[in-house]
């Protein structure tokens, strides 16, 4: 189980935690099909250091983003 | 047999047990296996595949052979492991694998057979006419423990922890390591297995700081917390650890094993080493045992396991075992597989020496000893060979928790890559007590991060310190050398998988079995390893071990399920008239995680029956519905309304106060998330309606977004589904009892119109009545705070009864709702329904600013014409209700291709005929076609129709 900083909480556990996935910077309505798919759907699912959006649900609610390396679990600064 | 003096047993507490039907006796602190042991018994178990008689090998976690049945009172273990077991009063043990006993056991012949089972045999020898035909019978001759049929009921308890430091193992490198760590400050858990602390302290007669080390033991733990007869069983991510607390012997008495969740800021592995088997010709016979084992039985239970000794070794440690068997009164010899051996008083010391061959009937009478190449041999008379072949550090959770291993061929061993981490004892390759007390000092200073003036533990050094002579094996053709006793695995089945290409040891693992057994290859993986770097070239470095996974020691299923088992799996939702629904008859089932009423059967009323009168009494005289559990979201702020604007799929901002809309949520992907009623209570105040099982994600979607892409904008969300009560009155008699209820409202049709609310008064209780149908019918949603919810419920039931009100359920208003052709999402829509494929293509035309899902809306896939859409279809049969998956398809020669498929089907009360929702290929444009419908290899007709069945004008929602 991982233990997550919630910048408002402190560490907590990941239980307390929704996942959010990697974020995405959305486009405007006027780009490509291409490009909108893109932002959509894909995503680079990386091995190694990896920005994610987490939500601590269970807690204050707040949603932020933090890097963690997906091969080691840490929580990289 | 048990010795007059010595051993922690209490001789006062007498215990009786049964072995395989014996009366035997025992002592408070004695295991399973030492009882045995002190009663003479050789022969303990069967073996796994050749059901060859063993006896008990080790006395820890180790122990591959002594797996048998306990039952002690209610409690039934099928496979308790016989070294780890405290004796209790009354237990009743019996062997396993063994018919009709481990000791006469008739499929001990199979071992006869065992050239046609060598590794792999399941796919060469039963091969004709298939392996499945063979299957039923071998399961049935290999295994341990049989399962009992009850169910497990019994509730296990799980507890939550955090420390500074967490010491992992308590023998004497942990001991010192949680004393420094505390007197350093930090706070303490000390996790030992064994039902006293001290590890090879309980059976070293060692001295620490110049007093018995067990007195020191006692002193040493003061103000560090201490989980005894503990297991820490698997390392997790993030310093989380799992812990199994056996509770057998609680204060309290007997309790099942808890679960411990531990999370730690540092750890100190101090987890002990593992003695090695020697690997030599029958070294599996009953009578031979872990040099070290045979140590602990004598000092810790007082048992001498045998009169006559031979202790073959390749290292030094075996030599305290044959000092203390001499003390004992034992006959004792050492087999030194090294050249030069010491002289050691009262005990003959053969050098260059090891055990070529064994023998004797249930048991051991006699050890063949001589060089390792068997060029001569001495039969020796002996009934007990102690072995020893060396030490393997239990790395097991320092790996597990992410450390590298390394082979060191000076110790040969894998021992752990301490950079980083906190390690001390034996599992760093540190066979003397001297240095494990000051490693373990060390590493609790270090965990603590912080100084200390406490002086380190000291202790005499060790004597003996010769190197170790690494044997893996002897090269004695046509012999069986035991490597892995518990899956019957030899030195030949290791060499077979090799010279048949099984080269990486993830392989050999898995063709051979070894190392897969209950004891997890505790004593067996790196003789296996090593046996196939020789047969296969290579360094054992590079052949590595196999990958350590938790858990450390079995545990049991029900141990990690804690109480989330039954109906706590996924505790449901209740009602706040829960209580109301279920004294009126309701069948409540889980709809979206809330236990809802299905609907209410009479007496002896069917299910369909029961449907058919609650929708046809809501259709034309009047229903009373819970709706407590639709979702209640108060989303509030001056920019509330440019928000939600921006979220819906529909026009919200232009929505006046006191009137409601049907709305759609999308998904960035442009497909329906959620559907519901959204209010506007005032200018800078909504009230949304998400369905029961998507509040919290509609509430998490509003907080993503809201935090994410618009956090400037003013508003905030605040769930108050469990706040309200909800109860729907439908029907064309709806009116006079919300007019009955009294409350001042205006409830004229000019003041109160459909999707329309009002907030008013009843008594002193706020509540709140809204003009929102899901039956199609005339219907008020009277919201009160939900304590007053069973008083609204009765007052209701009872201002109905002259207009015969009656409740209805889920079941009920599914069939009213689908005769209305209002979807149900998730039901009628999927992971690819847009909203124009329901036919609410306004918005996306009206709409003009950026909404949620908008641009993936504009996509060709999007606008394609053949989209599937939502229709109505009428089954040409009107008795036949087509089942919900039917496919709609088009019949092209011999072939057919999927049109779509029915989301919805039931038979229509009202309309006296089975109706159905679908989403068919361009179903719109196929409007009155007739279709065949495909399912389960049955073709049947219907024909596409408009999907609203009854009153497609809506005048009923305002007669």
């Amino acid at each position: 189980m991982l233990a997550l900083p919630c910048p408002h909480c402190g560490t907590r556990d990941e239980a307390e935690f929704q996942f959010g996935g990697e974020p995405a910077i959305r486009p405007p309505s006027a780009v490509t099909d291409t490009v909108w798919a893109d932002y959509v759907y894909m995503r680079s699912n990386e091995k190694g250091p990896h920005r994610e959006l987490w939500c601590h649900a269970g807690g204050c609610g707040q949603w932020f983003v933090l890097t963690r390396d997906t091969a080691t679990h840490a929580v990289l600064p | 047999m048990r010795l007059a003096l010595g051993g922690r047993i209490d001789r006062a507490k007498k215990l009786s047990f049964t072995w395989n039907g014996a009366a035997l006796t025992g002592f408070t602190g004695d295991t399973i296996a030492s009882a045995l042991l002190a009663n003479g018994v050789k022969i303990v178990a069967r073996s796994f595949k050749y059901h060859r008689p063993r006896g008990v090998f080790a006395a820890w976690v180790d122990e591959p052979n002594a797996v048998v049945d306990v039952r002690w009172g209610d409690q039934h273990d099928p496979n308790a492991r016989a070294t780890l077991v405290s004796l209790q009063d009354g237990m009743v043990v019996a062997g396993v694998n063994g018919y009709p006993s481990v000791a006469h056991d008739a499929a001990g012949a199979l071992d006869l057979l065992h050239r046609f089972l060598p590794a792999g045999f399941y796919y060469k020898t039963f091969m004709t006419p298939s392996w499945h035909h063979y299957e039923p019978r071998i399961r049935a001759m290999a295994g341990l423990g049989r399962v009992g049929a009850a169910i497990e009921t019994r509730a296990f308890e799980t507890r939550n922890t955090r420390c500074d430091v967490l010491v992992i193992g308590g023998g004497p490198a942990g001991i010192a390591a949680a004393r420094a760590a505390r007197a350093a400050g930090a706070s303490v858990l000390l996790v030992d297995d064994r039902a006293e602390l001290g590890g090879s302290l309980l059976w070293d007669n060692a001295t620490i700081d110049d007093g018995p080390a067990l007195d020191w033991v006692a002193t040493a733990i003061d103000g560090v917390r201490v989980l005894s007869r503990s297991t820490v069983f698997g390392a997790y991510d993030h310093g989380s650890f799992a812990v199994l607390e056996d509770r057998a012997t609680a204060p309290t008495g007997w309790a099942e094993p808890r679960l411990w969740v531990v999370r730690a800021a540092q750890m100190v592995f101090a987890t002990g080493a593992i003695e090695r088997p020697l690997v030599f010709p029958d070294n599996d016979r009953p009578g031979i045992m872990s040099a070290n084992a045979v140590l602990a039985y004598l000092r810790q239970y007082g048992v001498l396991p045998g009169r006559r000794v031979i202790v073959a070794t390749n290292n030094d440690s075996a030599y305290a075992t044959a000092i203390a068997l001499r003390d004992a009164g034992a006959v004792v010899e050492i087999a030194d597989a090294r050249p030069d051996a010491p002289n050691i008083e009262g005990i003959r010391v053969r050098p260059a020496s090891v055990p070529l061959a064994t023998g004797g009937r249930g048991g051991l009478a006699w050890v063949d000893l001589g060089p390792c190449d068997g060029s001569r041999r001495e039969r020796v008379p002996a009934d007990l060979l102690a072995v020893s072949g060396g030490w393997s550090p239990a790395v097991h959770l320092f790996s597990q928790a992410g450390g590298a291993l390394r082979w060191d061929d000076t110790l040969a061993a894998f021992l752990p890559d301490a950079a980083g981490r906190h390690v001390a004892g034996s599992v760093t390759g540190a066979w003397d007590l001297a240095t494990c007390l000051a490693q373990g000092h060390r590493a609790g200073l270090d965990a603590a991060g912080r100084a200390s003036d406490l002086a380190a533990p000291h202790a005499p050094a060790s004597a003996l310190t010769r190197p170790i002579l690494p044997l893996w094996g002897l090269d004695l053709p046509g012999t069986r050398q035991w490597v892995d006793y518990q899956n019957d695995v030899t030195a030949k089945d290791v060499r077979l998988a090799a010279s048949e290409g099984y080269r990486s040891v993830e392989h050999l693992k898995r063709y051979t079995t070894l190392g897969m057994a209950t004891d997890q290859g505790k004593t067996s993986n790196v003789n296996g390893l090593a046996i196939l770097a020789d047969a296969t070239g290579q360094d054992i470095a590079a052949v590595g071990t196999t990958k350590f996974r938790p858990p450390f020691t079995p545990v049991p299923l029900a141990a990690i399920a804690g109480l989330r088992a039954g109906a706590l799996f996924a505790p449901l939702r209740h009602l706040p008239v829960h209580d109301d629904h279920v004294a009126l008859g309701a069948e409540m089932r889980d709809y979206g995680g809330w236990a809802r009423p299905a609907c209410y059967r009479g007496i002896g009323e069917t299910t369909a029956a029961a449907i058919k009168r609650e929708a046809t009494n809501a259709r034309f005289r009047v229903g009373l519905f819970d709706g407590s559990s639709l979702g209640k979201i108060e989303v509030q702020g001056s920019d509330a309304a440019a928000f939600l604007n921006l979220m819906y799929y529909n026009e919200v901002a232009n929505l006046r106060p006191g009137r409601l809309r049907y709305c759609l949520l999308l998904r960035e992907t442009g497909v329906v998330y959620d559907d519901g009623v959204v209010a506007r209570l005032a200018a800078d105040r909504y009230l949304l309606s998400p369905s029961s099982s998507h509040t919290a994600g509609v509430l998490a979607m509003l907080e993503l977004w809201h935090q994410t892409e618009y956090p400037t904008m003013q508003v905030a969300f605040h769930d108050v589904t469990a706040a309200w009560a909800t109860f729907a009155v439908s029907g064309p008699k709806s009116r006079e009892i919300v007019v009955a209820l009294g409350g001042g409202a205006d409830l004229s049709e000019q003041a109160l119109p459909h999707m329309a609310m009002t907030e008013t008064m009843l008594g002193a209780v706020p509540c709140r009545i809204a003009r929102v149908s899901f039956t199609g019918e005339r219907s008020y949603e009277i919201s009160v705070p939900s304590g007053y919810a069973h008083a609204l419920w009765r007052q209701l039931l009872d201002l109905g009864e002259a207009s015969g009100i009656m409740p209805y359920g889920i079941e009920s208003l599914s069939v009213l709702r689908a005769e209305k052709g209002y979807i149900l999402i998730g039901t009628d829509t999927d992971g690819m329904t847009l909203p124009v494929d329901l036919g609410l293509e306004g918005p996306l035309r009206a709409k003009k600013i950026d909404f949620v899902g908008k641009r993936s809306l504009l996509t060709p896939d999007a606008t394609r014409p053949d989209r599937r859409q939502l229709v109505g279809l009428l089954p040409a049969d009107p008795a036949v209700v087509p089942v919900p998956g039917t496919h709609a398809v088009l019949r092209d020669g011999g072939g057919k291709r999927s049109l779509g498929w029915i989301t919805t089907a039931c038979r229509s009360p009202v309309l006296q005929r089975s109706v159905a929702l679908g989403m068919i290929e361009s179903g719109r444009a196929r409007m009155g076609e007739t279709i065949d419908l495909f399912h389960l290899g049955q073709f049947s007709r219907a024909t596409i129709v408009a999907p609203c069945f009854y009153d497609p004008a809506g005048e009923k929602l305002h007669g």
